[in-house]
């Protein structure tokens, strides 16, 4: 059983991992590549309504032209308020919704150029997902063992029992379980350790790459260090690739290397994250941080936040954030901002390339 | 000094099983002034909930007040009928839950809403209350409130719709309001209008809010005093700078250094190894001395109560040393 033995030492699979770290090199891509995805869903009234009372089509652009590249070893977090697009995006990069436009690559794959469930398969095998509600995302009626041992029956990595049971209690082991857990319904857990459960399935295939959404907004926040902690450890140990969606800032902060703003189906800012929290540039990147409550108390004010998300099926003229935005001018109404590079930030935003709106470093008070 | 406005002693909640009494709530007291809003935190099943269910009196059965007192206003209001209580609710003691979509009936508008819980409380013509309605409407920030009034709750926005509730729970001037998680199920930009609009209410009306969250972050901003509650107990309560700033508890300092903060970037989170216990087998001495980086001996065998440190309290034996070297 070598891929046993392989997964035992740690580096699950090292060798099929090395060479495609080499094939990534010698391509010289990003091991995630995601180029002008969109994602519109038709919400249009049925077939007879639109018929006889001439109700029109409706498009809703959940996700609108993203792009965005994430290196191996790296993290990747979305950012936005409910509503923008952030998990479709992430539903998107694993297949589970199909692009209306644009492409996903990994490791210089593209994903929509797979037909075949043949062809697929190797690939799914190597990224998996990790959902918000550790409730609802595990079968209740199974044990712990076999909701772990799923992916790799499933995607044939082993046949023998004996080694199946092994690689699963190692797992357990790694996510701070104990394999006597294995034994138990995921009910007997608390939400923590389902979180932990979770994770030990999207290892099992021994992938190199997770989506996150919304890992840890079900959890307690002492409970949301130790799974984040150890989702840091396991990325370290296993060289895993992260794409994170979270709404919560502070934790973006912390544990993602790159950052990508949402509003309303589009990337309004995005890069390293301590370059782009330490100085803001985006109005609206700036609101969320403004909306932050401050623990340290500084005596900052906190801005509320005028307005709310507009709805997505109308949205507002020229740069969507328009309504919203003190630096709005007549431009920003008309005309939606392309894309610009600022120091490394890419942005989207006419007040900032006009030079209107100048970056505000964000003095630790 | 005047007598606070709500006072809980010695409160003990128990939820009878099959597998034995579960004792949720264990001799905990604590009081809340007039215009004070205290804020409760804890993780999940540390009894926040259960403290303000208790005092509202809407215990989910088999759930019982086994001991203690609660005093509102004066009055006391664990031992009332569920008749007597009905009164209270609303008129004195005001609620607004996590989801704003369960407190409101989806089936009326918000304005029939509005006006029938004025008219439940107070006596006054239809048109009055319907006047009171929407100023109450405006109050809360909902713009074109005249207008808006005949809409139904789907018809709103989260954010909007917890202001909706909020309008709900102040048809009646309620002296104390209970705030169970109000901002949990909005965004960060909406829930920054809410906690403001709770701050402006508590402060003009004077009117005692009990802030149950377990973000610190929405206390920090808006409670006076914070209440961290573990496995059924107060660990410490104290103004809401120094349990910040400077915890005193353990657990406190755990809790505190777990919350991931933007300004400084730190490789690991604080965690505090394990989890909370059940409330089957909670530890004998103090709840918290499995997980205590600092326990000793006598934390594995006698309960601590709240010991007076600085200007806050803390359910701690590390005080109580503190105190007797300095007193020797």
């Amino acid at each position: 059983m070598p891929e046993a033995a392989a997964a035992e030492s740690g580096g699950g699979g090292k060798t099929a991992r090395e060479t495609a770290r080499e094939t990534a090199r010698e391509t010289d891509a990003p091991f995630v590549s995601v180029r002008g995805l969109a994602h519109y869903f038709d919400v249009s009234k049925p077939w007879l309504n639109r018929t006889l009372e001439g109700a029109p089509r409706l498009i809703l652009k959940a996700v609108d032209g993203i792009s965005f590249d994430i290196p191996r070893g790296k993290t990747f977090a979305l950012v936005g308020e409910s509503g923008c697009g952030k998990s479709t995006v992430a539903r998107c990069v694993v297949g589970l919704y199909r692009p209306s436009a644009g492409t996903v690559r990994l490791d210089g794959i593209d994903m929509a150029s797979l037909k075949s469930r043949r062809e697929i398969m190797p690939l799914r095998r190597r990224l998996q997902m990790i959902f918000q509600d550790p409730y609802a995302s595990l079968n209740p009626r199974w044990r712990v063992s076999a909701i772990i041992a799923e992916p790799i029956v499933a995607h044939r990595l082993m046949t023998d029992r004996k080694a199946i049971r092994a690689r699963v209690d190692e797992l357990l082991r790694q996510v701070g379980l104990t394999p006597e857990d294995g034994v138990k319904y995921p009910h007997e857990f608390s939400g923590g350790q389902r979180q932990r459960v979770s994770i030990a399935r999207a290892l099992a295939s021994n992938p190199e790459f997770l989506v996150c959404d919304e890992p840890t907004s079900a959890l307690d926040v002492s409970v949301q260090a130790q799974i984040l902690n150890l989702m840091k450890d396991l990325q370290k140990e296993l060289g895993l690739t992260y794409l994170l969606i979270s709404h919560d800032l502070a934790v973006v902060y912390n544990f993602a290397d790159e950052v990508g703003v949402m509003y309303l189906g589009r990337l309004v800012e995005s890069g390293a994250t301590e370059a782009l929290f330490g100085a803001p540039r985006h109005p609206y990147t700036r609101m969320l941080l403004d909306a932050i409550p401050d623990l340290e108390m500084s005596g900052r004010a906190r801005v509320p936040v005028a307005g709310e998300v507009p709805d997505p099926i109308d949205p507002p003229s020229g740069c969507t954030f328009h309504p919203r935005c003190p630096h709005a001018d007549a431009r920003c109404r008309r005309e939606a901002p392309e894309t610009i590079t600022v120091d490394g930030i890419r942005l989207a935003c006419h007040g900032i390339e006009e030079g209107r709106i100048a970056a505000v470093a964000r003095g630790k008070a | 000094m005047a007598q606070p406005l709500l006072s809980v002693e010695n409160l003990r909640v128990e939820f009878p099983t099959r597998h034995g009494t579960l004792v949720a709530i264990d001799d905990t007291s604590f009081h809340i002034d007039e215009g004070e809003i205290l804020g409760v935190v804890g993780e999940s099943g540390a009894g926040k909930s259960i403290t303000g269910m208790s005092i509202i009196g809407l215990l989910d059965p088999p759930g019982r007040i086994a001991g203690g007192r609660i005093h509102l206003d004066g009055q006391r209001i664990d031992n009332l009928s569920y008749e007597q209580m009905r009164r209270i609710r609303g008129k004195k003691i005001g609620a607004i839950f996590q989801d704003p979509l369960t407190s409101l009936n989806p089936l009326y508008t918000i304005g029939r809403q509005l006006v029938e819980t004025i008219l439940t409380h107070s006596e006054m013509s239809r048109a009055r209350a319907r006047k009171r309605a929407v100023e109450l409407l405006v109050e809360v920030g909902i713009p074109a409130a005249e207008r808006r009034f005949d809409s139904y709750p789907h018809q709103f926005s989260g954010g909007m719709r917890q202001r909706v509730v909020i309008a709900l729970a102040l048809c009646a001037n309620p002296r104390l309001i209970i705030a169970d998680e109000p901002t949990t199920a909005l965004d960060v930009s909406v829930q920054a209008q809410i906690i403001a609009l709770l701050k402006t209410l508590s402060r003009e009306h004077g009117t005692a809010v009990m802030l149950v969250t377990h973000d610190m972050g929405v206390i920090a901003e808006t409670a006076d005093r914070v209440a961290v509650m573990y496995a059924g107990r107060l660990a410490e309560i104290g103004p809401v700078q120094e349990v910040i700033q400077r915890p005193k508890h353990p657990y406190t300092v755990g809790l505190m250094g777990s919350i991931p903060t933007i300004g400084h970037r730190i490789e690991r989170l604080i965690q505090i190894e394990g989890a909370m216990p059940r409330l089957t087998d909670i530890p004998t001495g103090c709840a918290f001395n499995p997980r205590c980086p600092k326990a000793f001996d006598r934390c594995r065998v006698e309960r601590p109560e709240l010991i007076p440190v600085e200007t806050s309290e803390a359910a701690c034996w590390l005080y109580d040393r503190e105190r007797e070297v300095a007193r020797a």
